[in-house]
């Protein structure tokens, strides 16, 4: 149990002399002399968490609505500018989901897209972090590197494609490089806008305490901009499936993208919905993993 | 703590002929200029001015952020060439590592200075506990109130053992009460440790309350206008500043600085006309009108 309500503050075992000077100190409550029932454990903790429990509530029962109306348009057919008359009904979409989790080649199409999705997004990690902090400390660097970045950031990673496959031997390696592209840009002017930021006070503390060049880079500059850096990974992370979808579609053979293309052209409209749901949930997959990264990465953040 | 006591009878601060200006397109602009000061080793000195006078340029130059136009400053005989751990500083936006805990932070400067991981803890939870922070280790400075986010401060700055220690207007974005502990916190490590303290703020009662000597700094271009000693006997006590002695000396800086705003505002407000603020002059100075 971590709940806010159970967890004991060390505030309150503080000493009285700590608490002195004023201070938003908390309300200091008596401890009670017998420990408290699990019904007003179970009060106090609806009491505090009770902003999260309504979203909650609430998040479920509007999914559950999604579902429902997906149902009945598709049930009932409905051609209102939009047509429902081919599109599968979640039902549908269950069964084919269903036999496809026994399926070793969709298992296949998954396991490769995250692959090439690790590969890409791993490299443009790799090289963006340390390029950005690099160009944000070495104003020579910058101004070499910046303005090639500038002209490159505004071409999709989609229209690399054709280049994509000129420049690699295989298939598999252009789309990875497209990936990469596709998140390296972000990652990259996310970093440099977070070194941007770095308050100069900070700097000078730092130096007052005797810290030379390589600390100030690593103690300061460096955590600085992490919440930046991790803005631009997760951003990163969604154009990567963005662009890793597209790459797969044009030029693929495995993998989610080709898998949803396919079944258009095999006819099995369950299998589209089926595709773009897996896409969804390996992309917020994917994001969740980033941002419980940045919370172990950055501790001091309570947000 | 030995690194801390060997710091007796050193930190002699000298400022010599010295100015400062900045570039700027319509050229240069004089921020300080001709100034002299000096602070003794052990001894603690205010600078007091207008806003805008120049006193936090002169500090900055003596932490080594700023080079002077012309002049020179040393320490100990030694010009100051760039920020060191010799001269402690401690800033008013707290400026604390957010990323740190409150004894990494505390921690910071020793471990620049390469000792051992064990020896740099217990020497940190030392001071926190002269500070009343021991129970404060291991939070995120975020977590902190003002009060105590500038003693991590003020304690760290110390930790290193410098020369001198540099405050540029450190209490002022806290409140009255708080203040008035935190100088007595400060007043306290400065008689323990014996350091040379050059201590910056526009509030006349801290500078006298916490100062052996109060430099009085003009209006922009800033240079000293008056150098007061205060005599007043030590310890303090806070009733101390209802006695005739502090008041008197109050009265003293109080009219010479006020004198140095309204030449500071006096500018500004004869160029935008009496008129649009409803004021009437009728002949009398700016000065005998505020």
């Amino acid at each position: 149990m971590s709940s806010p309500a159970l967890v004991r503050h060390p505030e309150d075992s503080m000493p009285a002399t700590a608490l002195a000077e004023a201070g938003p100190a908390p309300a200091a409550i008596a401890p009670p002399t017998t420990p408290p029932s699990f019904g007003t454990l179970a009060l106090r903790w609806y009491r505090l968490n009770r902003a999260g429990l309504r979203a909650a509530a609430i998040g479920v029962v509007s999914l559950l609505a999604f579902l429902m109306v997906w149902h009945l348009l598709t049930t009932y057919r409905v051609v209102f500018f939009v047509r429902f008359t081919n599109v599968p009904s979640p039902l549908a979409v269950y069964a084919s989901f269903s036999k496809a989790i026994h399926d070793p080649k969709f298992l296949m199409h998954i396991a490769l897209s995250c692959r090439r999705i690790f590969i890409g997004f791993s490299l443009a990690a790799i090289v963006g972090v340390p390029l950005g902090l690099i160009m944000g400390r070495f104003k020579l660097v910058h101004e070499i590197i910046f303005p090639v970045a500038e002209v490159l950031r505004p071409i999709p990673a989609i229209a690399w494609v054709p280049m994509a496959i000129m420049l690699w031997p295989t298939n598999e390696q252009s789309i990875v490089f497209i990936t990469f592209l596709g998140s390296f840009f972000p990652i990259l002017v996310n970093t440099l806008h977070g070194m941007s930021l770095v308050d100069p006070v900070l700097v000078r503390a730092a130096q007052c305490l005797g810290a030379r060049e390589r600390s100030i880079f690593r103690d300061v500059y460096f955590p600085a901009s992490l919440p930046h850096i991790f803005t631009g990974l997760t951003v990163g992370m969604g154009v990567a499936w963005v662009s890793l979808i597209a790459a797969e579609m044009i030029s693929g053979q495995y993998g989610i993208g080709y898998f949803t293309w396919e079944a258009y052209s095999l006819v099995q409209y369950a299998d589209i919905a089926l595709g773009m749901i897996a896409i969804g949930v390996l992309g917020l997959g994917s994001s969740v993993l980033i941002r419980g990264a940045g919370k172990l990465v950055m501790p001091w953040r309570t947000t | 703590m030995s690194e801390i006591a060997a710091s007796t009878s050193k930190g002699h601060i000298e400022v010599k002929n010295f100015s400062l200006a900045y570039e700027t397109i319509e050229g240069a602009v004089q921020a300080v200029t001709d100034t002299q000061i000096h602070v003794k080793p052990g001894e603690f000195v205010s600078i007091v001015g207008p806003s805008g006078c120049g006193k936090s340029t002169l500090l900055n130059a003596v932490a080594g952020f700023l080079k002077p136009t012309t002049g020179i400053v040393t320490v100990d005989g030694e010009r100051v060439n760039g920020p060191s751990a010799e001269r402690g500083m401690v800033f008013q936006q707290y400026s604390l590592f957010p990323w740190k805990t409150v004894r990494e932070n505390v921690e910071f400067g020793l471990k620049m200075r390469g000792m051992p991981r064990s020896q740099r803890e217990r020497a940190a939870r030392t001071l926190l506990g002269l500070a009343g922070l021991e129970a404060f280790e291991k939070h995120y400075p975020e977590k902190l109130s003002g009060g105590m986010k500038q003693r991590v401060g003020i304690v760290r700055a110390l930790a290193t053992g410098p020369k001198v220690l540099l405050l540029d207007e450190p209490f002022g974005a806290l409140d009255a009460q708080t203040r008035v502990i935190m100088q007595q916190i400060l007043t306290n490590m400065w008689q323990r440790l014996k350091i040379s303290v050059l201590f910056v703020t526009h509030d006349i009662d801290e500078a006298i309350f916490l100062s052996d000597r109060v430099y009085c700094m003009t209006a922009r271009p800033g240079s000293i206008k008056a150098e007061i000693p205060i005599p007043l006997e030590r310890p303090r006590q806070q009733s101390m500043m209802m006695s005739s002695e502090f008041l008197a000396l109050r009265r003293g800086l109080m009219s010479l600085i006020r004198e140095e705003s309204l030449k500071a505002m006096g500018g500004e407000i004869n160029d935008m006309g009496m008129q649009g603020l409803n004021i009437e002059l009728h002949g009398h100075s700016l000065a005998d009108v505020i």
